[in-house]
């Protein structure tokens, strides 16, 4: 599955890396300790956080994850977004917390499951 | 930056500012980014990153004057050293062991702090030494070993 079809499927806003997401999503991630997430997170995960800093900017960069998913609405700022065009981290925001998010991502992700 | 070789290993040197959170984790992106420039595999591109940006939000959250990221990259290794002059930790064994940590509160409020940075440099390196001494400051020395592969990232087949 695809970044894209799963902006379709959720209804999240893209607020940088449009450019890239035909990128395939390997499963997905949640967790706002980045070092949890650098030991935990596979590559091509799609990673649900509470954090909007730079720093996830670059963690998402050296884990090789395939996008960011923000919960809680706010969106980062400007300098964020650009770090994270410049880096190619398709950056995505929905209004939804981020077990609501991990709900929903997990159904459409793993659907087998019940 | 990358400094210009005749050949031989490529060595790569990143200064790390102290409390620089604005650019925390972007030289250990670049650095990243870079290895994969000089053809090292998307794998160990990886595991050299997470060290570098363990390393980096060290240097940034606990170094007194900043530091630098050494990445020396070989035939057959990368190696990356981690430097700083200060302060310098008291009791290794202590920051090694998962979940201890002293960050200040600006730091957890960001997501740092889980005290699992050293756990990750070391668990993503062949070889992990670190040196440190109150007043003169902590060295980190990491080998990752890399992978045989090819240009296209396929390992190579052995045929007898
Ligand atoms: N370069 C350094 N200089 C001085 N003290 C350090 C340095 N690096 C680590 N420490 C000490 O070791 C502790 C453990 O470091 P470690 O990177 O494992 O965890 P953390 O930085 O506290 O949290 P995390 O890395 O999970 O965000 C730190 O809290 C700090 O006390
Ligand atoms: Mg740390």
């Amino acid at each position: 599955m695809t970044l894209r079809d799963i902006v379709r499927q959720l209804g999240l806003e893209v607020v940088a890396g449009a450019g890239w997401l035909d990128r395939d999503v390997s499963g997905g991630f949640s967790g706002d300790l980045l070092s949890n997430v650098l030991a935990s997170a596979r590559p091509g995960n799609l990673w649900i956080t509470i954090q909007r800093h730079v720093n996830v900017v670059g963690v998402a960069q050296v884990a090789g994850l395939s996008g960011v998913l923000l919960a809680g609405g706010e969106p980062p700022a400007a300098a964020v977004l650009a770090k994270a065009e410049e880096m190619a981290i398709p950056i995505l925001l929905s209004r939804d917390g981020a077990f609501e998010l991990a709900g929903r991502l997990h159904r459409i992700l793993v659907p087998d499951v019940r | 930056m990358q400094e210009p070789t005749h050949g031989g290993p490529r060595r790569l040197v990143h200064h790390v500012r102290a409390g620089d959170i604005e650019h925390g984790g972007l030289a250990s992106a670049q650095i990243k980014r870079q290895l994969s420039g000089l053809g090292v595999a998307p794998q160990d591109a990886r595991r050299a990153g997470i060290i570098a940006f363990e390393g980096e939000m060290n240097l940034v959250v606990y170094s007194t004057n900043g530091g630098t990221i050494t990445v020396t990259v070989s035939e057959k290794l990368v190696d990356i050293e981690v430097a700083d002059e200060g302060p310098g930790i008291e009791d290794i064994d202590l920051a090694l062991t998962p979940g201890f940590s002293t960050a200040p509160s600006w730091a957890r409020e960001l997501g740092f702090g889980a005290g699992m940075g050293l756990c990750n440099i070391q668990a993503n390196a062949d070889w992990f030494e670190i040196h440190s001494h109150i007043g003169s400051g902590t060295r980190i020395l990491c080998r990752i070993e890399r992978r045989r592969h090819d240009a296209s990232g396929h390992r190579p087949t052995t045929r007898t």
